[in-house]
């Protein structure tokens, strides 16, 4: 309470600063304000729409059901996984075991990796389109898809995983070297168990970006509803919900699937959660 | 075993290379479809057209990209200031509790979809503003401008956060001990010695909302036409391409591919300056 009241007559004397502070803490309200708004009237406009008859394994114009884009999204993320966690931990491998200091090539991966950060879906999805489904003949096809993720996620694999490779204390490695092993032994026994707890965080994030894209696959995977084979077009989820919104006859049923995806991304978000708590204990 | 070890290294150097594979890629096959339709139409009517009517063959990409800059910078002007002040809120401001609170708070807008944004923008900004803005009918470069700033809020926090925590201690306590206030030590030598990175995640946010897509596009209204007011729709380039490619042949094909040439070459010279921030800051 004292301490309060000093505070307070503090900023009688400096009204700027007190200023400041009511701008800093406006600032947060508003960020707080807004994500709890826009997450409860998700939820609570969506919740009572999420029908048994939403989860049934046919879609068909009566019941425009969203099980089989669950399925989809779900065959979309181990696919385009299959392809993105080998060449981005590979790759990270390469540019933190191997590389020597002043390697050319180091600087143009990490440059190109940085591009390929920042470059929105949108394009992802026109270099998709031309590359994968027109060039190469596949056609929309779930395939074509993963393929199109599998490059923009791989950026996000690469830092996550090279970030904890440099985690790994240099001891390890001269221990596993002292003992005999070899390079590759020591990078494949030693570094990357070690390493497991960064590798996953960055895997997580990067199903989240692959549960929730829709530009980069309107054209690469199209839009079928249906259970999708791998050379089949199917949509997913987040595409499910945006020809249902977009069409405006089952807002309801968009509703519902906004739902499905809200929930997807916070227990996403909860495991990095546990996945970073993992990280931090062995070093304490 | 000497040659396994060797063929190993190979594999790790093919998979770096494949970044570097996928960018030169990306922009081969852009440019290669989208630079023939530019000197078809005309390089300088194609960026200066104010008409697009692929009907008539017209294909004029003005309005998208002045549409494109309006509501990036509607969006900057209200996410800009919210995200660095509430950056300096978590750095310096929020006990150790809250952060652990506002953490995986800003980690969540993080994550939500841009569907789920532009859902929302839909069924509660865009009748918000229908009803509450005089000579509005919901769908404008306004609606677009405060879903946007909402969206690359955390893109700013994410980048700025870290920037301003990063400030040395002795900064503040030299601040402190000449007489400044918490907050005037904080905003006028910590803000100010965190400037590239906060400069740089602006840089962020304003390529978030360029490239932003499914959520500009349910609520911007997306007529391809030059604007007068903040409260008309517009087209954004991003938007151009997802509207038209799902029918589009020959030409007009070629001139969607020729909007995201156009879009990438922004993205690239954004990326260009945030690189070039960096560095300067290592």
């Amino acid at each position: 309470m004292e301490e309060i009241k000093a505070k307070m007559k503090s900023y009688r004397k400096h009204p700027g600063s007190f200023l400041l502070l009511l701008l800093v803490l406006l600032a947060a309200f508003l960020t707080i304000a807004t994500l709890l708004f826009l997450v409860g009237y998700i939820l609570i406009t969506g919740i009572p729409n999420l029908t048994p008859s939403l989860f049934a394994w046919n879609y068909d114009s009566e019941n425009v059901s969203m099980m089989p884009a669950i399925v989809n999204t779900v065959e979309m993320v181990a696919v385009s996984l299959l392809v993105s966690v080998p060449f981005g931990v590979g790759a990270a491998i390469y540019l933190v075991e191997y590389a020597k200091k002043g390697n050319k090539i180091v600087g143009i991966v990490r440059l190109t990796a940085e591009t390929l950060t920042g470059i929105p879906s949108i394009i992802y999805g026109l270099f998709g389109m031309l590359f994968f489904v027109t060039a190469l003949k596949w056609g929309y096809s779930m395939l074509a898809g993963a393929m199109t993720l599998a490059i923009m996620v791989l950026p996000t694999i690469m830092r996550t995983t090279e970030e904890a490779l440099l985690c790994v204390p240099d001891s390890y490695r001269e221990g596993s070297f002292g003992l005999g092993a070899g390079k590759l032994r020591t990078v494949f026994k030693i570094v990357l168990p070690a390493a497991v707890p960064g590798i996953l965080s960055g895997v997580i994030l990067a199903i989240g970006r692959i549960v929730g894209e829709t530009a980069a696959l309107i054209y690469t995977a199209g839009t079928v509803a249906g259970l999708a084979g791998i050379t089949d077009s199917g949509r997913t989820l987040a595409i499910h919900m945006y020809v249902l919104s977009n069409e405006g006859l089952h807002k309801n049923e968009a509703n519902a699937t906004a739902v499905v995806l809200l929930f997807i991304v916070l227990g996403i978000n909860a495991l990095s959660g546990l996945v970073a708590k993992k990280l931090e204990a062995p070093k304490a | 075993m000497k040659v396994k070890e060797k063929i190993m290294e190979y594999v790790f150097l093919l998979t770096a290379v494949i970044s570097i594979l996928a960018v030169a890629l990306i922009c081969v096959f852009l440019f290669a479809n989208g630079i023939p339709a530019m000197q078809e139409i005309g390089f300088f009517d194609f960026l200066t057209g104010t008409v697009w009517r692929p009907g008539n063959q017209i294909f004029g990409i003005l309005p998208m990209i002045l549409g494109s800059l309006y509501v990036t910078g509607g969006a900057l002007i209200i996410g800009v200031p919210i995200g660095i002040l509430m950056s300096i809120f978590m750095a310096r401001f929020c006990p150790q509790k809250i952060y652990k609170f506002l953490k995986p708070v800003v980690d969540l807008l993080a994550g939500i979809p841009s569907i789920v944004y532009g859902f929302f923008g839909l069924v509660v900004l865009v009748p918000f503003i229908r009803e509450n803005v005089e000579d509005c009918r919901g769908q404008s470069i306004l609606t677009a401008a405060i879903l946007l700033g909402i969206m690359i809020l955390p893109t700013i926090i994410g980048a700025a956060e870290p920037a301003i925590r990063a400030v040395d201690k002795s900064f503040y306590e030299g601040a402190l001990a000449l007489g400044a206030t918490h907050e005037r030590s904080v905003f006028s030598v910590i803000v100010p010695a965190a400037n590239s990175g906060i400069l740089a995640a602006v840089i962020l946010g304003v390529g978030r909302a360029l490239g932003e897509t499914m959520a500009v596009m349910m609520i911007v209204g997306n007529q391809p036409r030059v604007p007068d007011s903040i409260l008309q729709g517009v087209r954004t380039l991003t938007t151009n391409i997802v509207l038209e490619m799902g029918y589009a042949t020959d030409l007009h094909r070629e001139a969607l591919i020729a909007t995201g040439v156009v879009l990438f070459v922004f993205i690239l010279i954004i990326n260009l300056c945030f690189s070039a921030l960096k560095h300067k800051k290592a």
